[in-house]
């Protein structure tokens, strides 16, 4: 690089840069959390959903599955299981498990009960009724 | 070594290489579990070993970072650590604080494990890489803090230059940031939004900062080319960074609720984040290739050189495949994105700490480089791992573009895990490629106990 552009310079740009974009970036920030009503199904959002997330957290089912694309990738998106499968199909197999299938991939029994199952099914009723730009392309997934 | 204190350094960088092995093995146990379902199960069911193996790499590359710190501080600014004490204190916390992590994921279901920490009181735990209980997140903020407390004093008191500005304000972005995870709304949109606040700010914002000054030091030493022209590279490098990097977090913001103009701006902005990783090539090549001295220690500008070209495929060249939001769209989660992860990751992160490590660590052990011999068994292993590396990144490519055609772009889309079965062949190959680099690691290793005749520093 010539030595009429010296490091100063580029000190100054990197800051200014830095902070421009970050600014811009908190603006559009501000103006997603104004716009997230409309799309993300907050009206959803009962004691039995705040339930249900929590079950997903403390059981870690994001290390197997993904939830609306994120995650592990060992096992189904489950962000719109509630479209593919439906109510009484997640509840029996979330009890049946493990399989036991040799070979197969297994899924741990988690002993919920059946109002934790209520409120797990409740949570992914929530979370495949989130606007998400019609992803994924098609019901598997 | 030039102040007694840089010696804090070397616990870290032997931590950093125990947890890398440990990393590895349970990588291989997941990639069996890809194709024999229920290896291991229940003892060991996939999720645990999964967190164990990316937390593992997290903690880590920590105390990579952290013993390059140590290591490069005192040199920079001229003086010696401001508490040495401190810094050894600071690390038996945060190994201890780290085992018990682990073993708390092994020992007891995680639901218990949640219980048991406290995650009543305040719940984060159970997002991907953030799953630490409560006890373990406060305790590396303790661990951050009272390191950047230290290395701040200790930059403040002696000569302040552009690499040690830049590795302080990387580290403080990478605590700052971190605070994020302890907000875990209900609402699972405002919950994924700020979670990236946390994973993309990080591996492509502030760490490349970190990256960058770890890289510039170390091309500093080797080279001896003078330290205006490196550190105004520098500064034009973090800046396309940070220009792309930080509205490039859209990439993230596609399809998990947020507003549909993130498809634009995340498209325009990530897809220029592949220029910095390319300039950071460009970089350590010209500087090699300008170099004023033969540094004796060969390996460790290898493992420069190698940091610039495989972050660059890694990130740059893999990132920007799957980028633009109508590639995305059916790409989103496969494992084109494990792919994409496991390059990156190796490429700019492994890889910078291994350069470090492998610069100073003959210094910290009283010599300016280790015998010819050492070296060669080094390379050795930079090449095993490194070569093995872009062979997984291609069988876990071919696997995600299988999967994607099979189960996203078909007219008859098949479920998941009927595709999963069709695809074993590349799980198989992966697996094996994983045990040569697992091999390449027992090299790396084996590497520090070669003798030979070393010259004193
Ligand atoms: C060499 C042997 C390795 C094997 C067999 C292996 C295997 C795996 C497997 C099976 C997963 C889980 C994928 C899923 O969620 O379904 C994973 C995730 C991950 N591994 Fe490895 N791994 C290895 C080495 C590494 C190395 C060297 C790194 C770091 C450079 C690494 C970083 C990661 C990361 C960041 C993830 C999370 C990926 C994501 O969320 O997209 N792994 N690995
Ligand atoms: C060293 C820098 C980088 C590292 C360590 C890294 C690592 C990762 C990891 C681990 C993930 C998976 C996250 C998850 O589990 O959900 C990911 C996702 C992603 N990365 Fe990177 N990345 C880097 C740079 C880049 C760059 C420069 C680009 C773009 C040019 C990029 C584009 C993406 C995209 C689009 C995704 C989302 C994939 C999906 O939709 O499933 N990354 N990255
Ligand atoms: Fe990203």
């Amino acid at each position: 690089m010539s030595d009429t552009f010296t490091k100063s310079m580029a000190r100054n740009i990197f800051y200014g840069g830095t902070v421009f974009s970050f600014l811009l970036f908190l603006a559009l920030t501000f103006h997603t959390q104004n716009a997230l009503p409309k799309r993300d199904n907050r009206a959803a959002i009962t004691p039995g959903v705040t339930h249900g997330k929590k079950l997903w957290e403390t059981n870690d089912c994001i290390g197997c599955h993904t939830l609306l694309g994120e995650g592990a990738y060992f096992a189904p998106e489950l962000g719109n299981v509630y479209k593919r499968r439906g109510p009484d199909y997640i509840r029996a197999w979330i009890k049946a498990q493990p399989t036991g299938a040799p070979g197969r991939r297994q899924m741990p029994q988690f002993n919920f009960s059946e109002k934790d199952l209520d409120d797990l099914v409740e949570f992914f009723k929530y979370t495949a009724e989130i606007n998400t730009s019609h992803w994924p392309p098609n019901i598997e997934g | 070594m030039r102040y007694q204190s840089q010696a804090v350094a070397k616990p870290y960088f032997i931590a950093a290489i125990g947890l890398f092995i440990a990393q590895i093995l349970f990588g291989l146990v997941m990639g069996l579990q890809y194709v024999i379902g229920d290896f291991l199960f229940p003892a060991i069911p996939f999720n645990a070993a999964r967190m164990v193996h990316t937390n593992l790499l997290i903690v880590w590359l920590l105390f990579g970072f952290m013993g390059a710190a140590y290591y490069m501080i005192p040199e920079e600014s001229e003086a010696e650590l401001y508490s040495p004490k401190l810094a050894m204190a600071m690390f038996w916390v945060f190994l201890v604080v780290g085992a018990l992590t682990i073993v708390g994921y092994l020992a007891v279901p995680y639901a218990r494990l949640a219980q048991l920490s406290g995650n009543d009181i305040l719940q984060t735990m159970g997002r991907e890489f953030l799953e630490q209980p409560l006890p373990t997140k406060a305790g590396i903020v303790v661990v951050a803090l009272a390191f950047l407390f230290n290395i701040t004093m200790t930059v403040l008191r002696g000569r302040k230059t552009a690499i040690s500005s830049i590795l302080l304000l990387g580290l403080w972005g990478l605590a700052i940031f971190f605070l994020f995870s302890f907000y875990n709304p209900t609402n699972l949109v405002l919950d994924k939004y700020y979670w990236w606040w946390v994973v993309h700010l990080w591996v492509e914002g502030v760490w490349e900062l970190i990256l960058g000054a770890l890289l510039a030091f170390v091309l500093i030493k080797v080279t001896g080319v003078d330290r205006e022209v490196i550190e105004k590279w520098l500064y034009v490098i973090i800046t396309l960074t940070l220009v792309t990097g930080i509205i490039g977090t859209g990439h993230h913001y596609y399809w998990i609720g947020a507003p549909e103009y993130w498809q634009w701006w995340g498209s325009v902005f990530s897809a220029l984040e592949p220029i910095p990783f390319f300039a950071m090539t460009v970089f350590a090549f010209n500087m090699v290739n300008r170099r004023r001295r033969e540094h004796p220690n060969r390996v460790a500008t290898l493992w420069a050189l190698g940091t610039g070209v495989m972050s660059f495929l890694g990130a740059g060249v893999w990132g920007f495949l799957h980028t633009l939001a109508p590639v995305n769209f059916y790409t989103h989660g496969t494992q084109i994105t494990a792919a994409h992860g496991h390059m990156a990751f190796y490429g700019a992160y492994v890889m910078v700490v291994l350069t470090i490590i492998s610069y100073s660590m003959p210094i910290l052990r009283g010599r300016e480089a280790n015998s010819p011999r050492a070296q060669v068994v080094e390379m050795w292993s930079f090449w095993l791992m490194s070569v093995s590396m872009v062979f997984i990144t291609l069988f876990l490519t071919g696997a995600g573009i299988l999967q994607v055609w099979l189960q996203r772009m078909s007219d008859t889309p098949l479920p998941f895990m009927v595709v999963q079965d069709k695809i074993s062949i590349f799980y198989w190959m992966r697996e094996w490629t994983g045990v040569i680099f697992f091999i390449g690691l027992v090299v790396y290793v084996a590497s520090f106990f070669i003798k030979g005749d070393e010259r004193p520093a």
